[in-house]
């Protein structure tokens, strides 16, 4: 299938996704500059980590408006597969593809570490091969993962079971201590109610083949794999 | 030509990490009588215009679209007319 990867000026994990998409699970990779205007014919997008514009403003809050976004809303209004990695979480939502907004990590410092995430909703195209429950590690980097929002909307993301992954200890236990940044609800990932956007601060592409000793977030790229070639993604939804 | 001064601030009731260090070491310092501390941004904003009227149009549309995260901030704003420097 095809996969379109952004590159924002200061994204520094788009080759990483690129790598893993193309090298390791032999797929159509393509990465679009951010001053594009169409992506072309694809199944699934992906906004890779990064810097995007030096996080000035906010993070997020400049690429969002870059002129390949127009495309990716509309990409992501017709059902196509979009996925936010750390500061693609931030862009999808400053973009308001997804509710909410990030603050800065409790304790105000930039972690890179590896945590254990549980996996709440495996009923999704991003996560269909996870079990429900099912606790996986996934390493993190980011200085503004502080997910936040307001009652009314924590109300409805939990009714709608938008929240698709949370920060837990290794027994899959959601507690305050395993929450390494202050998120709202321990929210490490969280998806958009029509359910094919996909924002998670963890790096899936940085723990996706042998080499490095963490194959747990292949399975996120092998469920929109499998979810595209079974009829969930765009081309087959748009007809 | 119109200048603006914006102020963005997190919305009360959002933790500021920042201004919560910040307090920290005021007190530290001796400034025993330091209650709270909250960060913002501040942003100076020249129009080249003179109706203050459409100015401020301008700027509410520019603080809800860009300058501020209304999810988590709010922003006040106040303008100053300057006289417009005409070329002759």
């Amino acid at each position: 299938m095809k996969w379109g990867v952004i590159v924002f000026p200061g994204s520094n994990c788009d080759r990483d996704c690129a790598h893993v998409l193309a090298n390791v699970l032999d797929q159509d990779v393509t990465l679009i500059w951010h001053g594009d205007t169409s992506l072309g014919e694809l199944d699934a997008v992906v906004l890779p980590g990064g810097f995007s514009y030096g996080d000035y403003l906010r993070s997020g809050a400049i690429a969002q408006l870059s002129p390949i976004m127009h495309a990716v809303q509309e990409f992501a209004r017709t059902g196509g597969l979009v996925m936010g990695i750390c500061n693609g979480f931030q862009i999808l939502l400053e973009a308001g593809l997804l509710p909410g907004a990030m603050l800065p990590n409790v304790g105000l410092s930039f972690i890179c570490d590896d945590v254990c995430v549980k996996v709440e909703n495996a009923d999704t195209p991003f996560t269909r091969h996870y079990e429900s429950g099912q606790v996986i590690r996934f390493p993190i980097a980011h200085a503004e993962g502080n997910y936040h929002t307001d009652p009314v909307t924590l109300a409805a993301v939990r009714a709608n079971a938008q929240i698709v992954f949370r920060y837990c200890r290794a027994d899959g236990t959601v507690t305050e201590q395993a929450n390494p940044n202050g998120s709202l609800d321990n929210i490490a990932g969280l998806r958009n109610p029509a359910g094919n956007v996909l924002g998670l601060m963890p790096h899936p592409e940085r723990c996706a083949e042998a080499l490095l000793d963490n194959e747990d977030g292949q399975l996120l790229f092998r469920s929109m794999i499998d979810a595209v070639m079974t009829g969930q993604g765009k081309k087959q939804t748009a007809s | 030509m119109i200048r603006a001064k914006i102020h963005v601030t997190l919305k009360s009731g959002i933790l500021d990490p920042q201004g919560r260090t910040i307090r920290q070491s005021l007190r530290t310092l001796g400034f025993a009588g330091v209650a709270d501390v909250r960060v913002g941004k501040f942003l100076e904003i020249e129009l080249n215009q003179d109706d203050p009227v459409e100015a401020e149009a301008q700027l509410k549309a520019m603080c809800e679209t860009l300058l501020a995260n209304t999810v988590i901030e709010e922003y006040q704003y106040e303008l100053e007319l300057h006289p417009s420097r005409h070329s002759s």
